[in-house]
C-alpha cells in the first residue's frame, strides 16, 4: 500500500512545561486506509512519545477518542486521512478544560449524565424469578434512537449554549433523561423532571442543532432536548394546578 | 503519598468489574467499593462486543443442553461444575440487564428476542441489534451511577495488588491525570480487567487490552490458568481487525473462498452441517487451511475469504445488523447489502486468565477476578461466542457477591504497611518518568507481537513456539532498559504504556511458556506436530506461576460432574 506524506498541526500544551498552548507539527507517512487516530499513535510510537491523547476500541465505539479535526468535532478513528486536504489540525474538544495536549477533563460531563438519573425508576421493582418486562418492537423504537450515545462527548464540543453556559445539562445527558422518559419500563420521568426544568437544563438550549449534525451516532440530541422541552412542558401543567392551590 | 480506604477495591469497570460492583453493595449495603479503573467505566472494552449474549430462554433449551454445548465447545477442558453453575444463573443475570434498562431486541411477543450463535445447539443468544456489548456496558454503568457507594477512581492505573500477611487488602493506584500515586485500601480486591489481545499484532481488542490484572495477580504469586488457549475469531477485517460479528452468520450469513465455494460446506473441515455456525476455533483452522491451499483471495494485508450476507436483504441488515454495515461501509468501504466482505481469522479473546473457583476466588485470600481476565474455567479450550459477555455478569455478580461476604468479616488492611507499598510503588513510578535507557516502547511492543503471532498463531508447532519463547524472555530482559523521554507528572500517557508493555511481557511470556509444553491439539491450541488431543496425558488445566528467576508451569486437574468426554465433532 502507497505511504503519503501529510502535515498534522497538534495542539500540544504540558501545564508546568508549555506556558499556554502551542501548535507543533509532524510529518506522517500515512497509509491510504489510515485514520487520524492512526496518526497521531505513529506520532506517539516513532516521532514523539510525549504527546497524549485518549483512544481505545478504535471502531467508534468506546468514545475515548474524540477531539477536533481542522475545527470540527470528531472521533479521530472515523475520520480518514485521505478525506482531508493539506495540513490537518488536531485539537483537544472546546467546551472543556484541558488536561494536557489533547486530552480534556470531563468529570462535569460525567456528573451531568449522573445528574439527570440515567437509569430505570419503578415504584416496584419486579423480581428476577418473573421474567422480563414485556416490551413490543414499537415501544423500544420509541426510545432506541436515543440510547445509541457513546458518550464521546462530541455534542458538548459543538455546542454554542455551553461555549457561554458552561452550567447547561447538555445535550447527551438530555438524550439520556429522555430515553429513560420514553422507556415503556421507566416510572422516572416525573423524577428527572426536577433537573430538566431548572435554568440550566432544556430550556437553556437555543436549539443550534450543532449537536446532531456533529454526532457521530445519529442519535439526534437536538430532536431529544426539542422533545424533552414538550414533555417538560407536559410535566409542568400536571404539576402546576397543585402548586397553585396547596 | 496518601491512603484511601473503602471495603471492596474493584480494578477496571467494564462488564464483570460494574456487575461486580453493583452485586458487592446490594448484597451488603453498608459497603463501599472503589472502583479504579485505567479509562472512564463505559470506554471498558465490553463496549465493542457485538453479537449478544448467551442464556437459555425458550422450550426448545434446557440447561443441559447450553451447558453441553458449552463443555464441547471447550473440547472438555472446562470444568464441569463450573459450567452447571454459569448456564444456571445465566437466565436470571440476563433478565437483571433487562430490568436495569438493556434495549435487548425482542420478539413478537414481547420477549427479549434470541438469535443463533455458533457451536450453540438452539437459539439462545439474546441480543440488542448488534451493539450488545456497548448496550449492556452503558446500562450496567447508568445503573451504577444510583449507587452512592459505589465510588469511582476513573483513569487510575493500578500498578500493584497490596498484600498483607498473605491476603490482599488493596492496590497501589495513580491518578493517570496528576501522577500521584494513592495506596488504595480495603478488606477485598477483585480485579475485572480484561484479556490481554494486544499481546498480538492483529487483534480485535481495544488498546488497553493488555493483561494489566492478569499481570498483578500473576506477580502476587496467583497462578495463571490455561494461558496457552487463545481465540482466533474467523472474521476479523484485515489490517484494522475490527470483528465482524458472529451474528452475521447466526442470521444466515456465508464465507466463501476465491472459487465461490462455501468451503466449510464443500470441504470436510469436521464442524459437518453446523457450516458456518462451527466454532470459531474450527471455522478459523478452515480459513487457514483455505489460504494454504490457495483457495484465499489475496490483499495489502494478506489473505482473506469473503463473508457473503446480500442474501439476507438490506431489511434484515439494517435490522439486525446495522453496525456491522456501517463498520464494513466506513473502514474497509464495502456495503455488505451488494458486496461481500473480506474477513480473516484475528486475535479476539484469552480462554486462559487468573485461576479462580466458581465464586471468583483466588489462592490469594481476599484476591477475586472475573470476566476475561479470569479463569473459571468455563471456556477450557475454546469458548463459545456469545458466552463471554454472560461469563462477565454471571460470575462478576458472584464474586462481587462473595468479595462482600469476605469483606465484612475480615478486618482493613494496616494503613502503615499500604502506605510502604505504595511508596515503593512511587519509588518506581518516579524511575521510569524520563528514565534513560536505549531501547524504545513501540520497538519491544512490535517485537513482542511478532514473537506472539509467530509461535502462537492458529497453528503452532514446537521450533517457532521455543523461538516465540526466547524472544519473549530475551525481550523482557531488553525491556528493563527502556528509555522515556516525558518526564510530566501530568497525564504522561508514555508512562502508561510502559506499564503496560511490562503486563504483555509476563502475560505473553506465560502464554508461550504454557502452549510450548502442551503436546497435544485441543481447541483453540492446535499444533501440526501433535495433531490429536491426547486425554490420556493432557486433560489438564496448565497453571504458571511467578518465580523471580522464571516462571513456572505445574498442572492441575479439570472437574468433570456428569458428562463423558467425547470426540469433538459436530
Amino acid at each position: 500500500m502507497e505511504l503519503r506524506k501529510v502535515k498534522f498541526e497538534v495542539l500540544r500544551y504540558r501545564p508546568g512545561q508549555d506556558v499556554e498552548p502551542v501548535f507543533e507539527t509532524y510529518e506522517v507517512d500515512c497509509m491510504e486506509d489510515w485514520v487520524v487516530l492512526d496518526a497521531l499513535n505513529a506520532i506517539k510510537d516513532d516521532i514523539d512519545p510525549t504527546l497524549s491523547h485518549r483512544w481505545s476500541c478504535r471502531m467508534g465505539v468506546c468514545g475515548s477518542c474524540g477531539m477536533l479535526v481542522n475545527g470540527r468535532p470528531v472521533l479521530t478513528c472515523a475520520a480518514f486521512v485521505r478525506n482531508y486536504e493539506g495540513t490537518i489540525r488536531v485539537e483537544p474538544l472546546s467546551n472543556f478544560p484541558v488536561v494536557r495536549d489533547l486530552v480534556v477533563e470531563l468529570d462535569s460531563f460525567i456528573e451531568k449524565i449522573r445528574s439527570v438519573k440515567p437509569w430505570i425508576i419503578r415504584k416496584i421493582e419486579k423480581d428476577v424469578s418473573e421474567g422480563e418486562y414485556l416490551q413490543s418492537a414499537a415501544q423500544l423504537e420509541e426510545f432506541k434512537q436515543f440510547s445509541m450515545c457513546i458518550n464521546c462527548a462530541l455534542c458538548y464540543a459543538a455546542c454554542p449554549v455551553l461555549a457561554n453556559e458552561p452550567e447547561f445539562v447538555g445535550p447527551a445527558a438530555i438524550a439520556l433523561a429522555h430515553r429513560y422518559n420514553l422507556d415503556s419500563r421507566d416510572e422516572g420521568n416525573a423524577e428527572r423532571y426536577e433537573r430538566l426544568v431548572q435554568g440550566d437544563g432544556v430550556w437553556a438550549c437555543s436549539y443550534a442543532n450543532e449537536c446532531s449534525q456533529v454526532c457521530p451516532k445519529h442519535v439526534d440530541p437536538a430532536m431529544a432536548v426539542n422533545q424533552a422541552k414538550l414533555n417538560t412542558a407536559l410535566q409542568w401543567t400536571k404539576i402546576l394546578p397543585k402548586r397553585s392551590f396547596t | 503519598m496518601d491512603a484511601i480506604r473503602h471495603d471492596i477495591i474493584l480494578v477496571g469497570g467494564g462488564g464483570a468489574g460494574l456487575r461486580a460492583a453493583i452485586a458487592a453493595v446490594e448484597a451488603n449495603p453498608k459497603l463501599s467499593v472503589a472502583c479504579v479503573s485505567k479509562l472512564y467505566p463505559m470506554r471498558s472494552h465490553t463496549v465493542s462486543a457485538e453479537g449478544g449474549a448467551a442464556a437459555c430462554a425458550r422450550d426448545d433449551d434446557s440447561l443441559d443442553l447450553h451447558a453441553y454445548d458449552t463443555l464441547k465447545g471447550s473440547d472438555f477442558l472446562a470444568d464441569q461444575d463450573c459450567v452447571e453453575i454459569f448456564v444456571n444463573d445465566a437466565p436470571k443475570e440476563l433478565t437483571q440487564l433487562e430490568h436495569w434498562g438493556c434495549p435487548w431486541s425482542r420478539e413478537k411477543d414481547g420477549r427479549a428476542a434470541v438469535r443463533f450463535f455458533g457451536g450453540m445447539t438452539v437459539k439462545r443468544t439474546w441480543y440488542a441489534t448488534d451493539k450488545t456489548g456497548f448496550h449492556m456496558l452503558h446500562a450496567l454503568f447508568q445503573t451504577s451511577l444510583k449507587y452512592d457507594r459505589i465510588v469511582r477512581y476513573d483513569e487510575y492505573f493500578a500498578t500493584k495488588i497490596l498484600v498483607e500477611n498473605g491476603r490482599a487488602v488493596g492496590v497501589a493506584a495513580f491518578d493517570i491525570r496528576t501522577g500521584k500515586m494513592h495506596a488504595v485500601l480495603g478488606r477485598a480486591v477483585i480485579l475485572c480487567t480484561g484479556g490481554a489481545g494486544r499481546i498480538f499484532p492483529f487483534t480485535t481488542n481495544a488498546s488497553v487490552k493488555t493483561g494489566d490484572g492478569m499481570a498483578l495477580a500473576y506477580r502476587a504469586g496467583v497462578g495463571l490458568k490455561d494461558m496457552e488457549f487463545v481465540q482466533y475469531h474467523p472474521t476479523g477485517l484485515p489490517g484494522t481487525g475490527i470483528l465482524m460479528t458472529e451474528a452475521s452468520r447466526g442470521e444466515g450469513g456465508y464465507l466463501k473462498n476465491n472459487k465461490g465455494e462455501r468451503f466449510l460446506v464443500t470441504y470436510d473441515y469436521g464442524v459437518g452441517n453446523k457450516a458456518e455456525l462451527g466454532p470459531r476455533d474450527m471455522v478459523s483452522r478452515a480459513e487457514m487451511r483455505e489460504f494454504q491451499a490457495g483457495r484465499g483471495f489475496k490483499g495489502p494485508y494478506g489473505d482473506y475469504v469473503h463473508l457473503e450476507l446480500m442474501h439476507l436483504g438490506e431489511e434484515k441488515i439494517d435490522k439486525r445488523l446495522p453496525f456491522v454495515r456501517e463498520l464494513a461501509k466506513n473502514y474497509v468501504g464495502v456495503d455488505p447489502v451488494w458486496q461481500p466482505i473480506p474477513v480473516r481469522p484475528v486475535v479476539h479473546y484469552m480462554m486462559g486468565g487468573v485461576d479462580t473457583d466458581s465464586h471468583g476466588a483466588t489462592e490469594m485470600p481476599g484476591l477475586y477476578a472475573a470476566g476475561e481476565c479470569a479463569c473459571v474455567s468455563i471456556n477450557g479450550a475454546n469458548r463459545l461466542g456469545s458466552n463471554s459477555l454472560t461469563e462477565c455478569l454471571v460470575f462478576g455478580a458472584r464474586s462481587g457477591r462473595a468479595a462482600a461476604q469476605f469483606a465484612a468479616g475480615s478486618s482493613a488492611g494496616s494503613e502503615t504497611a499500604a502506605l510502604e507499598q505504595g511508596r515503593s510503588e512511587e519509588a518506581r513510578l518516579a524511575k521510569l518518568r524520563g528514565k534513560h535507557g536505549g531501547e524504545k516502547i513501540a520497538q519491544i511492543r512490535r517485537e513482542l507481537t511478532h514473537a506472539m503471532e509467530s509461535g502462537c498463531g492458529v497453528f503452532r508447532e514446537e521450533e517457532s513456539m521455543r523461538a516465540a519463547l526466547d524472544t519473549v524472555v530475551q525481550l523482557k530482559g531488553r525491556y528493563a532498559d527502556i528509555g522515556l523521554s516525558d518526564t510530566s507528572q501530568i497525564f504522561n500517557t508514555e508512562v502508561v504504556q510502559a506499564l503496560e508493555l511490562g503486563n504483555m511481557i509476563d502475560v505473553a511470556e506465560a502464554v508461550v511458556l504454557a502452549a510450548a509444553d502442551r503436546r497435544e491439539s485441543r481447541g483453540a491450541h492446535t499444533r501440526t506436530d501433535y495433531p490429536t488431543r491426547d486425554d490420556k496425558q493432557w486433560w489438564k488445566h496448565s497453571l504458571v506461576k511467578f518465580a523471580p528467576d522464571g516462571p513456572r508451569l505445574t498442572y492441575k486437574p479439570v472437574v468433570k460432574t456428569r458428562w463423558e468426554l467425547e470426540e469433538r465433532k459436530y
